[in-house]
């Protein structure tokens, strides 16, 4: 994403939650939802079959 | 009196127990060691000192009473600031949980520690809401390291990590989302248990992240983990994610051996990346076990991957509410990864748990051909204070996010892990023991067998 396109998306999703954030948050927050997006692309891109269920609460 | 400080916690219990040091005497000088060495140190947050000395003074009655005392008769310990603790509030590193009403009821943990004669004298500091590995906290300050006090003592659990190091207490128990156990014992040279997910209570335990959370003990040797593993093992219907199974104690199968264990070193991702030390620590404990098989963990690097979008997320939700009403209490660097956590969209959320089940079919099946892991427990030894970025395989990269690479492909799994200490020369290095589910035993006995060999010790630092 472009610098741009993220904080538009920083930008709608705190209205959208609600989140108040300032104007001085916002590089700290960029470089964290860039590092998100770029780590979920990691496992995003994984084939998965579409049978694999979620393990939203983990048995070991 | 013997000398306490620095003594283990079976050898205080067996003093206690022979009547050769009373409880009171213990606690009294645990408090000594807190108010000199903890001005340096700042590992505590709360000491509970008259609470202790009631209970060392009920202790030494029991026993003039011909009572039985427990395996941790009059042994000090202190819990990371996120255990329910009695008339405290249960701050979790933070400024906003101050204004909680205090706690009514320890954590089970708590009871079952003091079951088994154990004596709480103190909460212990933490990065904020367990959202760190580097044992810094803006509001407390940071816990130090006692081997360096320029260094980190690592995170989250830095207090238990410097209390336990530094001698204010033989036994210390924290939490470990993603390698807040195993990160404060490599940069402070300690042992430290992260059982396997569900063994362990978590009730009345202020939480992180619920899927990855688990609560477990640091100690000065393998002997104290299994001990105060084996006194607090139980299932609790309190905690959602508590597995109802039969006790299995560790203790009495520490003196096992390795023979007839099958024990390889994780390759690939977990040997990429890592400075010399680190390397160092691995060679060493390999060598004091004689391995040379190496396997690879499957996706080792996506797993980590996902174990930090589900971090990110799920603590997010839990602190949505603080996000939106008291912002600006919060340690800003927390504040700004949990905001950035509240807006990734769940499809990629539900994908990271989706991959978590594909990942631990994969790893599960690892274990039918070997028992037992090793893995760097940290990159590198504990960093300086306030150091932001060191270099990884030849890149730039931030500290703070990236210390737990070798931690968070395991415990995404929920698996056991003992983290030992490799003394190192200037500063230790852990070394992570993995086994496979439940299998808290193997993981100790490795353990204690690289003890026994003297492969593996906690040192004692340069304090006075």
């Amino acid at each position: 994403m472009s610098e741009d396109l993220t904080d538009t998306w920083i930008t709608s999703s705190a209205a959208m939650l609600g989140l108040p954030i300032e104007t001085a948050w916002m590089p700290a927050i960029r470089a964290n939802v860039e590092v998100t997006f770029r780590l979920a692309k990691l496992v995003d891109e994984f084939p998965l079959p579409d049978e694999s269920e979620p393990a939203p609460v983990f048995e070991a | 009196m013997p000398v306490l400080s620095f003594a283990k916690g079976h050898e205080i219990a067996a003093l206690v127990a022979r009547g050769e040091v009373t409880a009171r005497e213990v606690v009294e000088d645990a408090l000594s060691a807190i108010r000199k060495r903890d001005q340096t140190l700042n590992a505590f947050t709360g000491v509970t000192a008259e609470r202790a000395l009631k209970r060392a003074d009920a202790l030494d009655a029991d026993r003039a009473a011909g009572k039985p005392v427990g395996p941790l008769a009059g042994v000090p310990f202190a819990v990371k600031n996120l255990f329910d603790v009695q008339g405290i509030p249960t701050r979790a590193g933070s400024k906003i949980n101050r204004d909680l009403p205090p706690a009514q009821q320890d954590s089970p943990l708590i009871e079952k520690m003091e079951a088994a004669g154990a004596i709480l004298v103190g909460a212990l500091n933490m990065g904020e809401y367990a959202y760190d590995f580097t044992g810094e906290n803006v509001h407390d300050g940071p816990s130090l390291n006692p081997h360096d006090v320029t260094r980190m003592s690592g995170g989250s659990s830095g207090g238990s990590g410097a209390a336990v190091a530094g001698g204010l207490v033989p036994i210390a128990l924290g939490s470990d989302t993603n390698g807040s156990i195993r990160v404060p014992s490599s940069f402070c040279g300690i042992f430290g248990l992260k059982p396997t997910y569900g063994r362990l209570s978590r009730a009345r335990s202020f939480p992180f992240v619920d899927s990855l959370d688990h609560l477990g003990p640091f100690a000065r040797c393998t002997r104290d983990l299994a001990i105060s593993y084996d006194a607090m093992q139980g299932y609790d219907p309190a905690d959602a994610a508590s597995v109802n199974r039969p006790l299995e104690p560790a203790e009495p199968q520490l003196g096992r051996g390795i023979d007839g264990l099958r024990i390889a070193v994780a390759g690939g991702y977990f040997r990429k990346g890592a400075l010399p030390e680190a390397r160092q620590a691995i060679e060493h404990a390999a060598k004091a076990l004689y391995v040379s098989r190496e396997i690879e963990i499957p996706e080792a690097q996506r797993a980590r991957a996902a174990a930090y979008v589900i971090t990110t997320t799920e603590g997010a939700t839990l602190h949505l509410d603080r996000l939106r009403m008291r912002a600006h209490d919060f340690d800003p660097a927390t504040r700004d990864r949990l905001i950035a956590g509240a807006m990734i969209p769940s499809s990629l959320v539900v994908k990271a748990q989706k991959f978590r089940r594909w990942y631990r079919e994969q790893v599960l099946a690892l274990f039918k051909d070997v028992d037992v892991i090793l893995a760097p427990a940290t990159p590198c030894a504990a960093p300086a204070i306030g150091q932001q970025t060191f270099v990884l395989d030849g890149v730039e990269m931030p500290v703070r996010p990236n210390i737990g690479i070798y931690t968070q492909p395991v415990s995404f799994i929920g698996l056991p892990v003992v983290a030992v200490p490799v003394p190192l020369k200037p500063l230790p290095v852990g070394v992570q023991v993995i086994a496979a589910p439940w299998r808290e035993d193997i993981a100790l006995r490795v353990a204690q067998y690289l003890e026994d060999t003297g492969a593996v010790v906690a040192p004692q630092p340069p304090l006075s």
